[in-house]
């Protein structure tokens, strides 16, 4: 990385009066505040950068000014990591941010039809703005709800499930001002108002819709139908809900119990070969995915 | 044996409005917290240990091992940095879980923190998803004022910050090296191993890096004991875990289950693939996983099973595709991502990636050249362990598998379009539809 050291520290007053001329006073303390959250204060580098976004609606020179003063690193270091991250816009972004996910699950499942027809719906093509400033288009890579496809995102809210008529519908409405809400949250706020959340100012809205959608609670419906469930723990129970009592049916009988509540097939559960099978297998993993993969 | 789905993780997210500190406390929340608080560090770390908990964000490494890493003798302060970044193509498992109960994972940051003795912890979550960031932010809230966090935590003496930070939108974040120079303010690329994080971490301070997955998996462990969490799973890959189906599935979803559970039993647990359809090929793990195929349907969903059919278990993503489905359309399409994501301190992945689309993108329009195949999996050993982190060599991984299982997909890209082979509209949920 670049030399940190050639700026000083503004802590000087003249210096943060110098900084306040570039914002808002209030946003300046805001900015301020957002740094002091850290042990070191360029940690507040990512959410200071959203906040610019709330306030000024895209990341602008005057921003980059500020983040960099408040920070002490030059402006171009400020540059180089806002211009890393694609949530940061250098252009200005339309109240609704639309977000269509095209990587390859949701594309295949209907991503990419749902993004040409809204491209033509709204005239407008990746990453613009219509002309109203009212809705930011864009194809996103996966935003981990893969369950929910074909997905698309409005000011990073979910809207699951979608089709190109229900998308030329759900962009219909945010023009029109109609209340429109996510899938699994609240009705959506503007793109400012979203960001500004990002930067770590709640807005309320935590206990707004859902706690999960349909596709998250499959498996739990199924394990409640079928009476499964953990094993029970050390103090008798491995939850405080339900039932203790434990099955003593094998898994291929419960399999084919469960076959019998479907039409559609016959095909039984095998018993899982997972105990007998990889006795033989070396434990190891080759080394490069074990020693890099880690935190992927 | 376990019975077939074992909800743990899950088992609160049906309760209503699960994600309120009142209604997870209802169901003995923040009970390990305690419990906890009340052993010695170094017993956790060993209880840890003893379960078996291995990573779930992809690598499999042992928790408890990690945790042991952290040199108590240094004299800097120890930080915990939760990887919520989930932007492995097909992951969904982090997201669902933080938004329904974000309480499960902050009571595993505060037990996980009092382990390694830190007194700051931060949870880095991908900034593109709103309310799940709500919500992880009210959790911490709540749980500074019931006492969970904050200064002596239930009368112990311990103190713990927890900070939610929200990205910016790079998938090279979920990179644990990466993710640190990305929550120090600076662009997101991987450093250089050695040092590790356990020594030279967050502000070169000993740190521990952990998937959601597996900090939520911690409470659990506290409450219920080690032999109970590993009397689930197989020998070597203890306990339960999420598995999320996507694709061409008639139930798509999060279903947890002991390790070692196979694509086989979920799909027949969840009504199987959609109608008409036939399994083509699946991702175990996300899009970094060789895929697999219909061949592979009873190898048992754990570290070394998948291990042992050539791929690996990753983020445990099963992503399901039919018969209608291109291969070369997909593996295009994952290869964009990747070239997209390449933060680009590296030649072989910044270079790499860019020239493996032309050559596929050529491919998918029929217009392929002799030669091509071997060209591509020329670069991708040219990319394979030679790339700075697991980035480049996750690349590699379905164009190698794709052209091992469907080489001749990728021959007929020498002369006729994907589109024609498998036209894209009979691959999507709305076939009927009139649309574009």
């Amino acid at each position: 990385m670049t030399q940190e050291t050639t700026r000083p520290s503004p802590d000087g007053a003249s210096t943060a009066a110098q900084a306040s001329a570039l914002l808002p006073a209030e946003t300046m303390a805001e900015l301020r505040e957002i740094a002091a959250r850290y042990p070191q204060a360029r940690s507040g580098l990512l959410p200071m950068l959203h906040l610019v976004q709330s306030v000024e609606g895209r990341v602008t020179p005057a921003g980059i000014e500020a983040c960099a003063q408040i920070l002490g690193i030059s402006a171009a270091e400020v540059s180089g990591v806002a211009t890393f991250y694609t949530m940061y816009k250098r252009r200005p972004v339309g109240d609704y941010h639309v977000g269509v996910c095209t990587n390859t699950l949701c594309a295949v499942m209907g991503g990419d039809l749902i993004l040409e027809r809204l491209k033509g719906h709204l005239d407008v093509g990746n990453d613009e703005t219509t002309e109203d400033g009212k809705i930011t288009l864009e194809h996103l890579e996966c935003n981990a709800a893969c369950d929910y496809a074909p997905v698309v995102m409005v000011n990073w809210e979910f809207f699951d499930n979608m089709t190109p008529d229900s998308a030329v519908e759900l962009v219909d409405d945010l023009r029109s001002g109609a209340n429109v809400h996510s899938t699994r949250g609240p009705r959506v706020c503007t793109w400012r108002e979203a960001e500004r959340v990002l930067a770590g100012y709640p807005d309320g809205l935590a206990d707004d819709g859902p706690a999960a959608g349909p596709a998250t609670l499959a498996g739990l419906q199924i394990a409640r139908e079928q009476g499964w469930q953990a094993p029970a723990g050390a103090d008798g129970t491995a939850r405080a809900t339900g039932t203790t009592e434990r099955g003593t049916e094998s898994p291929v009988a419960a399999g084919e119990r469960a076959d019998t509540r479907r039409a559609e097939t016959e095909t039984k559960v095998e018993e899982s070969p997972a105990d007998l099978e990889h006795e033989d297998e070396p434990a190891d993993q080759p080394v490069d995915e074990a020693g890099k993969g880690d935190s992927q | 044996m376990s019975d077939v789905l074992t909800p743990v993780l899950s088992d609160n997210w049906d309760m209503p409005r699960a994600w309120t500190l009142e209604s997870y406390e209802s169901t003995g929340g923040y009970e390990g917290l305690k419990k906890a608080l009340g052993q010695t560090p170094e017993s956790v770390i060993e209880l840890v240990k003893d379960s078996g908990l291995r990573g779930r964000g992809g690598a499999g490494f042992p928790t408890g091992m990690k945790w042991g890493f952290i040199p108590q003798d240094n004299p800097k302060p120890k930080y915990l940095v939760v990887n919520a970044d989930e932007s492995e193509p097909g992951t969904c498992k982090d997201i669902p879980l933080m938004m329904a109960s974000p309480h499960t994972l902050v009571e595993g940051v505060a037990i996980s923190s009092y382990a390694i003795r830190a007194n700051t912890a931060f949870i880095y979550v991908r900034g593109e998803v709103l309310h799940v960031i709500r919500r992880l932010q009210r959790a911490v809230q709540e749980a500074y004022l019931a006492g969970h966090l904050g200064k002596d935590i239930h009368g112990s003496g311990y103190d713990l910050d927890v900070v939610v930070h929200a990205g910016a939108g790079a998938y090279i974040c979920g990179e644990e090296t990466a993710l640190l120079d990305s929550l120090e303010g600076r662009r997101g690329q991987p450093r250089l191993r050695p040092p590790f994080p356990a020594v030279a971490g967050l502000y070169a301070a000993p740190t521990v890096i952990n998937n959601v997955e597996s900090i939520a998996s911690v409470p659990c462990i506290v409450r219920n004991g080690a032999g109970w969490f590993s009397s689930m799973g197989t020998e070597k890959s203890k306990g339960m875990t999420l598995y999320s189906l996507s694709g061409h599935v008639k139930r798509p979803g999060q279903y947890e289950a002991p390790l070692g559970i196979t694509l086989r039993q979920l799909l027949d647990l969840s009504g199987g693939m959609r109608e008409g359809a036939e399994l083509k090929f699946w991702t175990p793990g996300g899009s970094s996983t060789p895929i697999l195929t219909a061949e592979h349907l009873d190898v048992p969903l754990d570290y070394e099973g998948v291990s042992g059919a050539g791929s690996m278990l990753g983020t445990k993503a099963l992503q399901v595709f039919d018969q209608t489905t291109s291969v070369v359309r997909c593996v295009l399409r994952w290869t964009e991502f990747y070239k997209h994501e390449s933060c680009g301190k590296c030649t072989p992945c910044r270079e790499g990636t860019w020239w493996l689309v032309q050559v596929l993108q050529r491919l998918e329009r029929g217009a392929g050249q002799e030669g091509d195949i071997e060209v591509l999996l020329d670069m991708c050993d040219n990319i394979l362990g030679r790339a700075f982190c697991a980035l480049g060599d996750g690349a590699t991984s379905p164009i190698t598998s794709a052209v091992q299982y469907f080489r001749e997909e990728f021959e007929a890209g020498m002369h006729t379009p994907a589109s024609e082979l498998f036209p894209y509209q009979a691959s999507t949920v709305f076939g009927a539809e009139v649309s574009a």
